[in-house]
């Protein structure tokens, strides 16, 4: 147990470094709150119209407007976690050669990076969603727009879940962001490859639209492919359409992508590594 | 050097800057595409799923989308310089050189980073008007084309007002707020469906605040000939795209405003 502690050490104290140094930025977050705030708003009046509109909706959506409400507020205090861009600060240290100091300390170097940018992806996280929360489940229906508020989940097991599954996100997400730190060291420029990987991770983690709402005929693809896991299997479990097993069956899938881009993570980092050179000294 | 041809100088400067990386270029417009190409995804699935809303079709809303898009790249083209006006003029004290200039000041801003990338939006919008005309079966009389055209000018001068108030903004704060992203990017979000799908608090918003619906809703009632469910005359869409003009006159009396309180970070 011991030998444990001092084998997580390095990368428990890269994780929360990184983690309070992020905390600082607070007008940044009180900016994407803002903008949150009314991208949410239209989303939800959005949603009331098209439920509201005809009478044949309700039957032929498998999520209620209450529900599809919920998980856009969700969606939105969970906008930072989705793997937008590789971690700033590694792409920084490639540019700069700072990365050779990385390779010569005596840790896994895929372990401290991973720990580095999972603190970088929760800090921006936790302060954003509990505005968030304050705003759409507490301040909203104080405001008298009750309708448009953020439920609380299905039952306690519901939301114990959905919680482990939000930690399973971040790893996810985590590893995602990994890729592309390796694509960013690859290739020297982060800006080209997000902007690719954006719109793609929008759609189809259930940011954009929950996932139940795309055309019937995709849905066993869309909850297997690997970033369902970000955003809508959290929301299916916190509304309780997973359920015993199907939580299970939920989360397992999100441990097996996570196991799956770990590994190819990491593979595509010592390939990457070995052929880095380091410019200058 | 006339206003005009200074103007076209600059943006061919900045176009020929971003040409010498093509590849990079060309990846930033693709991803301005697809970025905005995903909204698109959102409307269509809603209808697919839903059929109609309160009684308007895809095609009527692709309208709607198609316009604002255009309107907002354009604006955003034009208005890179007051967007960055903070963190890229004012913190560095790059802003006292275009004082400077013996040249209008708006003008170096417009000129200063027209984007190519931009274009992906545009075609995005332009595609999506296109679509719309088939489903919906739009005549482009030149009526229609003239009332599609005055909006498009009253829109982009709106998001023009607007981004020329975020620059207004950093003379105090000496950073880009991205506050403002709430109208702009925002205001297209808004804008693309159709007012009378929202709550009544926030059509005044949109209609007397910030008069998105006056450069998007009203006119493209009139191109669609369809009645206001709201009541308004149909006069009101021939006038309405003014509005952005008039916004646009009262963000650059704020942004002279703000110019005179204006004091050097130094150098």
């Amino acid at each position: 147990m011991r030998r444990l502690q001092d084998l997580a050490r390095p990368y428990a104290a890269a994780f929360a470094s990184r983690f309070l140094q992020m905390l600082q930025y607070r007008t940044a977050a009180l900016a994407g709150f803002a903008t949150q705030c009314w991208w949410g708003g239209i989303k939800v009046m959005v949603f009331a119209a098209f439920y509201g509109g005809s009478a044949m909706a309700g039957a032929s959506s498998s999520i209620s407007l209450a529900q599809a409400i919920t998980y856009t507020w969700l969606a939105q205090g969970l906008l930072v976690l989705l793997p937008w861009m590789g971690d700033p600060e590694v792409a920084q240290a490639v540019r700069t050669g700072a990365v050779a100091y990385d390779r010569l300390r005596p840790v896994d170097a895929y372990a401290l990076w991973f720990a580095r940018s999972a603190g970088w992806i929760a800090a921006r996280v936790l302060p954003r969603v509990a505005l968030m929360a304050a705003f759409a489940m507490v301040a909203l229906p104080l405001a008298g727009l009750g309708a448009w508020a953020w439920q609380l989940p299905a039952s306690v097991a519901a939301g114990l879940a959905f919680l482990l599954s939000a930690v399973f996100a971040l790893l996810l997400s985590t590893a995602m962001v990994m890729l592309l730190n390796v694509a960013a060291t690859a290739a020297l420029n982060e800006r080209g490859i997000s902007a690719v990987a954006t719109p793609v991770v929008i759609v189809f983690s259930g940011n954009l639209l929950p996932l139940a709402l795309l055309p019937d005929a995709w849905q066993a693809a869309l909850l297997l492919q690997p970033l369902a896991g970000l955003m809508d299997i959290p929301a299916r479990l916190y509304f309780g359409q997973l359920s015993g097993w199907q939580a299970l069956g939920g989360l397992g899938l999100q441990g097996f992508w996570i196991a799956v881009l770990v590994a190819a993570g990491r593979l595509a980092m010592g390939r990457t590594m070995r052929s880095l050179q380091i410019q200058g000294g | 050097m006339g206003s005009l041809a200074l103007f076209l100088r600059l943006v061919r400067a900045s176009i020929g800057a971003q040409a010498r990386y093509p590849a990079s270029a060309l990846m930033l417009a693709c991803g301005q595409f697809l970025g905005t190409g995903i909204e698109v995804v959102a409307v269509w699935a809603l209808f697919h799923r839903f059929g109609e809303v309160q009684g308007w079709r895809i095609g009527e809303v692709a309208l709607f989308y198609g316009l604002v898009n255009c309107m907002f790249a354009l604006a955003d083209a034009l208005g890179r310089g007051f967007d960055v006006l903070g963190t890229e003029f004012l913190r560095t004290g790059a802003f006292d050189r275009l004082l400077l200039r013996p040249r209008p000041l708006a003008l170096q801003l417009m000129g200063n980073d027209f984007r190519i990338s931009r274009a992906g939006r545009l075609l995005q919008g332009l595609a999506v008007i296109v679509f719309a005309t088939h489903q919906a079966g739009i005549a482009w009389t030149p009526a229609a084309v003239a009332m599609a055209l005055l909006a498009v000018a009253g829109g982009v001068a709106l998001f023009l007002g607007i981004l020329v108030l975020q620059g207004t903004l950093s003379f105090w704060t000496v950073e880009s707020l991205e506050v403002a992203n709430v109208l702009t990017y925002g205001g297209v979000q808004a804008a693309q469906y159709p007012l009378a799908l929202y709550a009544r608090w926030f059509r005044r918003v949109l209609t007397f605040i910030v008069p998105l619906a006056c450069v998007a809703y009203y006119p493209v009632l009139a191109i669609l000939g369809k009645a206001d469910p709201l009541g308004a005359p149909g006069w009101v869409g021939v006038v309405s795209p003014l509005a952005g003009f008039v916004f646009l006159a009262a963000a650059f009396r704020a942004w002279r405003w703000g110019l005179r309180r204006y004091a050097s970070t130094g150098s």
